[in-house]
């Protein structure tokens, strides 16, 4: 057959000469090199020790962003579960009430709202999806449990904490 | 003597298993013990030489091969061929013939030669490497030639048999 | 008259120390090699190994040993169950024995007793190292085939095909020094390699049989089931080979016997090629330290020795990949086989030139 394109190369594989064929020469050679590998600089990082930076664009855990006031930025609009690929996320708005105000900035709130980390890709589409700049994957690594149900994380977990003196 | 009878009484309990165990694989295992207390009854025979060879070749080379080909094969009880009486006749028979010629073989040259363990015991060099390689090279030397001869003839014809033949095109 | 060994207590005595001594040693020497094994694969991949039991891992072999033995016994149900369990114990056993008749110093003084610091001297001593070598194929075999399990028996053919065929390059090699040496017996051979140096030339019989010693590296790396020549528990085909159905301690021990294999072949290497407990400068040494320290002088040149060469085994087998199996065995009967008959034949050649002429 024709070939397509000219880049096709043949590789040419000559038969062994001796030297080859007696294998010791490559093996020393071989040999040589793992040994001056014991020499190296280790590359281990000493993990519970020494943990490693992570990367500036990371996506970790999510967490739910308050503003300076403290109040939390989410306004229950959905974009963020309609970006989802994995349909990982599932929320219930609630409307404000009088003396909320301290609480939530917008005059709706998500009363629910759930992240299934088994089905999240940390792809960050609700990132980018969200207009109140509400939700980032700027966590650390989801860490490792034994039931299915306790991956799947609520407003407890994702909610960042407080600050301390504006909102108490 | 009495670690002879002891020995004696082993190897020929051992061989009788070889003959009545039912699985193939644990007859060949019963033979390796077998050659085992040959091994000490070489030994005891102040035959070190033999002794060793005798491990070496019987029990760690050849019992080796004989393993190997029964783990190729299929052990079920199905498939094993009911053998026709006239052949356990003819088995009789045979074992038979074996037996009187053993026999006979013994007693013509009158068990022991007399004064042979005398001989054993007295020179406890006599089955050393030195000793033996002296009678095999000076005494010995031309049927020892003749069977290294025939064993390398059967070797290449082993290599005959086993080679595939060229294709013809 | 029967065999003339006087047996007094004393004897009795030592020779008991000794052989508990040598098996202490040697299963020590195991659990450690374990151990370096890891530690050596990490320097050569640029990792440090295992570290955390213990100051720089050193109770990692105690680990995992307490590992194993807590592990689950399973014994498969279609197994014939009585080798399942002799496979392991074969393999361990034929792995210990091999250590007996090896020479592990000069005669000492200790306590004002000259002792002999081997086993037994028997005078087939290489012959006795072949066939605890020729017998340890028996532990892998039944262990693989009582598993009825493929995988197994795969394993177990695969270890018996190429334990016979490197046996007999290993014992053709073997020759051609026995030639030299004139003599089976490990302590003779020993001592015929005194010192360094002899009559301008070196003692050791490295230097007058570099190509026996080749072939005898290649048929002990291949005896021992190292990479290059680990097809018998080549995982990438068959699972775990021989040891696929085995776990607990009796996987530990076919594991563990392994590594003694390992250091027992590293002692018959230096015994044989490398002058065992011999070293340069040994008459100086024992002319100032006295019979007592000056043989032990001589163990730790030993020792040394071994040690290099389980480095060694290590060091290759985190660098040469595995052989295939038609490789293996084109190696064995192609080249290994006519390699060593030509090093004998050129063995003969040289010693009648140097007897006429010389």
């Amino acid at each position: 057959m024709e070939s397509l394109t000219n880049k096709k190369k043949v590789l040419e594989q000559k038969p062994m000469t001796l030297l080859e064929r007696m294998y010791l020469p490559a093996i020393v050679k071989g040999m040589s090199i793992t040994f001056m590998h014991m020499f190296r600089k280790k590359e281990t990082v000493f993990y519970p020790e020494v943990q490693r930076e992570f990367s500036e664009n990371w996506r970790g855990m999510h967490s739910l962003k308050r503003d300076e006031q403290g109040r939390e930025r989410c306004t229950a609009c959905g974009l963020c579960a309609l970006s989802c690929p994995a349909e990982a996320i599932t929320m219930i708005s609630a409307e404000r009430k009088k003396g909320e105000e301290h609480l939530y900035r917008e005059e709706k709130y998500a009363a629910v709202y759930e992240i299934n980390m088994l089905r999240c890709i940390f792809c960050g589409l609700c990132e980018e999806a969200c207009p109140k700049e509400a939700i980032y994957l700027d966590g650390p690594i989801v860490p490792a449990d034994y039931l299915r149900k306790d991956f799947i994380y609520g407003k407890d977990k994702l909610v960042e904490k407080t600050i301390e003196g504006v909102n108490a | 003597m009495a670690v002879f009878y002891l020995v004696a009484f082993l190897s020929i309990f051992f061989s009788l298993l070889v003959i009545f165990s039912k699985n193939p694989v644990h007859s060949v295992i019963y033979l390796i013990i077998t050659f085992f207390t040959f091994t000490i009854h070489y030994v005891l025979l102040n035959a070190q030489f033999l002794a060793i060879v005798n491990f070496i070749v019987y029990m760690g080379a050849i019992m080796v091969l004989f393993l190997y080909v029964l783990m190729l094969l299929d052990l079920n009880v199905n498939s094993e061929p009911v053998k026709s009486s006239l052949m356990k006749i003819a088995g009789i028979v045979a074992g038979m013939c074996l037996l009187v010629t053993l026999a006979g073989a013994l007693k013509g040259s009158g068990f022991l030669p007399a004064g042979a363990h005398e001989e054993v015991v007295q020179r406890p060099n006599l089955g050393l490497v030195k000793n033996l390689g002296q009678v095999l090279f000076h005494d010995f030397l031309l049927p020892f030639e003749v069977s290294s001869l025939l064993l390398l003839s059967a070797m290449v014809g082993a290599v005959l048999l086993a080679k595939r033949e060229p294709r013809e095109i | 008259m029967k065999l003339a060994i006087v047996i007094d207590g004393y004897y009795f005595l030592e020779k008991f120390g000794l052989i508990t001594v040598i098996f202490a040693l040697s299963l020590v020497v195991a659990m450690y090699s374990t151990l370096a094994e890891r530690k050596i694969a990490g320097f050569l991949q640029d990792r440090v190994g295992p570290n955390r039991a213990g100051w720089g891992g050193m109770l990692q072999p105690l680990a995992d040993g307490v590992k194993m033995f807590l592990k689950e016994e399973i014994i498969p149900a279609e197994s014939s169950k009585f080798l399942f369990i002799v496979g392991p114990s074969l393999a361990i056993l034929t792995a210990c024995i091999g250590s007996a008749v090896i020479p592990w110093g000069d005669t000492i003084v200790l306590f004002g007793r000259t002792v002999d610091l081997q086993v037994t001297d028997i005078n087939v001593g290489v012959l006795y190292i072949f066939g605890v070598v020729s017998l340890g194929v028996y532990g892998i075999m039944i262990g693989g085939w009582a598993s009825n399990n493929k995988y197994s028996l795969m394993g177990a053919i695969r270890a018996a095909s190429q334990n016979i065929s490197y046996e007999i390059a290993m014992g053709l090699s073997i020759i051609a020094l026995l030639m030299m040496t004139g003599s089976l017996s490990l302590r003779d051979i020993t001592n015929q390699q005194h010192g360094f140096w002899h009559e301008g030339w070196f003692s050791w019989n490295f230097f007058s049989q570099p190509l026996g010693f080749l072939i005898f590296l290649v048929c002990a790396f291949a005896e021992t089931n190292r990479t290059p020549f680990d097809l018998p528990e080549c995982e990438t085909e068959l699972v775990g080979g021989y040891h696929t159905e085995y776990s607990s301690m009796k996987l530990g021990f076919y594991l563990f016997s392994e590594y003694i294999n390992m250091f027992v072949s590293s002692a018959v290497m230096s015994t044989l090629y490398f002058g065992g407990y011999n070293y340069p400068g040994m008459d100086w040494v024992m002319e100032h330290a006295g019979p007592t320290w000056g043989p032990l002088v001589g163990v730790a040149a030993l020792l040394g020795k071994i040690f290099f060469f389980i480095f060694f085994f290590m060091w290759v087998r985190w660098t040469v990949p595995r052989f295939r199996y038609d490789q293996l065995m084109n190696l064995g009967w192609k080249v290994l086989i006519p390699l060593a008959i030509a090093n004998i034949v050129a063995t003969g050649l040289w010693m009648t030139v140097k007897a006429t002429y010389f």
